[in-house]
């Protein structure tokens, strides 16, 4: 160690990688992972999401899985929960969706109308 | 591949793995993988976060979840449920226990905490990672030192902090340092006793399990401080957790330059090694230690010289708990001013205990020093298991026995000498009404006259006579004089042993009597006649002391 720069590089890299394990997060994101929600494909947009998230750099984002919520037809359902805020469904969501919500509503703030469930 | 999203948090310390944590954890990264959840789910071995008696303790992250009681069985269930569908498995659930809290801003921590100094990183992170550690500000403290004060200035931040050993005198730790330093010497040492021999007491594991770089960080700054090149961790050889994680962070630690040579390009040199304990008693009194360090017999020494003046192979040696050393980094960080917000004025920032006994939380804590012995059994130990509170003994088998009306006095150096009583190493037993002082006191002087290490007469002696007393009394056969005699050659020990085991027999029994008189005598046979030979014995005994 030559000196406290290089021990501050290391601590902000580190961090980052930390935060979700501690339960502190910006945002929630729930998948349905009912039986329901898997034959619809909620694997796949549990990955989209958190492949969408990786890419994006995001590490305080916590993505994760609930049983069925009684309106199988429409799964996979998500739930995006930004703190302070009320919480957002959207319905059938595929690969193509997962990632636009990631892109516009978790990272951009607003809220991808089409898509939410009503 | 993405980053996973849940954290199973796995404590594996000595009683966790006991309980068959290992396994726990296996079946946990097999279920995963089988379930193809392998980069979504990690699992990650730390430290204890605090309970004790819930067999293994898994704490599943973001979530806030925390179980305990688990078996390899319940396993599949868990990740079934929880990691798969998202519903926790709530048969398993630890009522009232949290998980541990985030690395953001180091006050934000401290708060979320409930003012953790010692603990603040045990349970939430891994101990094997070095990174982890420096994430959480870690290191920071000796790079501050080192670039930003002198050995000087750092030991005025110790001795302005009030720090106190946590070893069990409570002597104030700058002012140790403040002896070794202005001594010159072609070598020196840092030594940290970690050979935790007081029986209940076991937080220095734990420091040692969940944390290892706040110990050794604590070292090197006092290295710094007192002007010494080497130092060595004595562990106590059943620890073998704590010896294989501190050999991996002495390890890490190197490969990062944070121990051997130049450390921060300030030319400062300090490399730390462990030594192994073989488990007496007496070898945690700092002379008897040293010795054993050499490779001799574990006796100790006559004092002075300190082992300021001359300790290890001679040199001026200093030497720590583990708990002190780990209380040094904060306040390099934080402050002496700081560290004095905590606490009393007495014995200011926080101690750690283990709490046991019949309570209902039995396990490891960290409270601000002042805390009552009341506080302790109500807040962290969540009440009395069953009957109502009896006696509790401070300290380990070396410390006080107090009886009800000490429940309101508060854990603090001062306060407690005060009313006649000492703090002694950090572990509290805490006793119903199914437990008899007789019994226990009997118990406690079995240990005594075991781990005697035969050096003086008064102590080789002295105890052989108070175990067959107290065995006496535990029987109800003791004779007449034997409540008196208990207690004569007990002050008689306190006054002539060679060191502080021999003198230490005098806590349990006097305070004992103070509190619990009558049951004492109840242990005694009126009609009991003590035997011709035996009879003499008090003589010979006066006559050698
Ligand atoms: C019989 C006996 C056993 C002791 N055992 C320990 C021990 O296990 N750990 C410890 O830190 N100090 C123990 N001590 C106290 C040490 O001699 C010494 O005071 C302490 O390590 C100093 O550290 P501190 O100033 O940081 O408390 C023991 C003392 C005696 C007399
Ligand atoms: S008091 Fe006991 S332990 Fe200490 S030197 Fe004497 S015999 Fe040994």
């Amino acid at each position: 160690m030559k000196n406290l720069d290089e021990l501050r590089k290391i601590r902000d890299e580190v961090r980052k990688g930390l935060e979700l394990r501690s339960g502190t997060h910006r945002a929630k994101i729930v998948v349905g992972m009912g039986t329901c929600g898997i034959a619809a494909g909620a694997r796949d947009t549990m990955k989209a999401l958190m492949d969408a998230l990786e890419k994006a750099g995001v590490s305080d984002v916590a993505v994760t899985a609930t049983g069925c919520a009684g309106f199988c037809e429409r799964e996979p359902l998500v739930d995006v929960e930004i703190t302070g805020q009320a919480p957002v469904r959207y319905g059938k969501v595929d690969v193509a969706a997962a990632s636009r919500i990631v892109k516009e509503h978790v990272l951009g703030g607003k809220k991808v109308e089409s898509l939410v469930f009503g | 591949m993405s980053k996973p999203r849940m954290f199973l948090l796995v404590p594996i310390d000595a009683n966790t793995v006991i309980a068959g944590a290992r396994e726990v954890k296996n079946r946990f990264s097999l279920e995963i993988g089988k379930r193809g959840l392998a980069g979504e789910a990690k699992v990650i071995e730390t430290g204890s976060f605090g309970p004790a008696d819930a067999g293994v303790v898994v704490a599943v992250q973001p979530d806030g979840v925390v179980y305990g009681r688990l078996a390899p069985d319940d396993v599949p269930r868990i990740v079934e449920e929880h990691l798969v569908k998202g519903r926790p498995y709530v048969e398993r659930i630890l009522p009232g226990e949290k998980p541990p809290p985030p690395p953001e801003s180091e006050d934000a921590r401290h708060t979320q905490l409930h003012g953790r100094v010692v603990l603040d990183n045990c349970g939430r992170i891994d101990p094997d990672s070095i990174e982890e550690y420096i994430a959480n500000d870690g290191y920071f403290a000796l790079g501050q030192a080192l670039t930003a004060m002198t050995p000087a200035q750092v030991i005025e931040e110790v001795k302005a902090s009030g720090l106190r050993g946590r070893g069990g005198a409570g002597f104030p730790t700058g002012l140790k340092w403040s002896f070794c330093a202005p001594v010159k010497a072609r070598e020196k040492y840092v030594i940290c006793n970690a050979d935790e021999g007081e029986p209940g007491t076991f937080k220095d594991r734990l420091i040692m399990e969940g944390d290892p770089h706040k110990v050794l960080e604590g070292m090197a700054i006092c290295a710094y401080a007192i002007g010494a090149t080497r130092g060595y961790v004595y562990i106590r050889g059943e620890y073998a957790i704590s010896i294989e994680r501190m050999q991996r962070a002495i390890d890490a630690a190197r490969a990062k330059g944070l121990l051997g040579r130049n450390i921060f390009g300030r030319g400062f040199n300090f490399d730390i090694e462990i030594r192994k304990g073989a488990g007496a008693y007496v070898c945690g009194e700092e002379t008897a230690l040293i010795e054993s360090m050499e490779g001799k017999r574990g006796l100790p020494r006559l004092k002075p010289p300190f082992p300021a003046q001359s300790g290890f192979r001679g040199m001026p040696t200093n030497v720590n708990n583990v708990e002190t050393l780990a209380n040094v980094p904060a306040i390099i960080r934080r402050g002496a001013a700081w560290f004095k917000s905590l606490g009393t004025a007495g014995t200011p920032g926080t101690k750690v205990y283990t709490i046991l006994g019949h309570i209902n939380r039995p396990g490891l804590i960290e409270v601000p020093a002042g805390v009552t012995l009341r506080e302790i059994i109500e807040e962290y130990g969540g009440g009395m298991q069953s009957g109502s509170f009896h006696m509790a003994q401070l300290g380990g088998t070396a410390g006080d026995i107090l009886g009800r009306e000490m429940l309101d006095v508060p854990l603090d150096y001062d306060a407690l000498q005060k009313v006649g009583h000492s703090l002694g190493s950090g572990a509290i037993l805490i006793m119903n009404e199914s437990v008899n002082v007789r019994d226990f006191l009997h118990a406690c002087l079995k240990f005594f006259h075991h781990e005697s290490c035969g050096r003086c007469g008064p102590c080789r002696n002295g105890l052989h006579v108070l175990r067959d007393i107290t065995g006496r009394l535990k029987d109800g056969k003791a004779y007449k004089d034997d409540p008196g005699l208990m207690q004569e050659v007990a002050l008689a020990l306190k006054s002539s042993a060679f060191c502080p085991l021999g003198q230490s027999p005098a806590a349990p029994i006097m305070s004992a009597w103070r509190y619990f008189k009558d049951d004492i005598l109840s242990g005694v046979d009126s009609n009991a006649a003590r035997p011709r030979m035996a009879r003499s014995l008090r003589a010979d005994l006066s006559a050698a002391i």
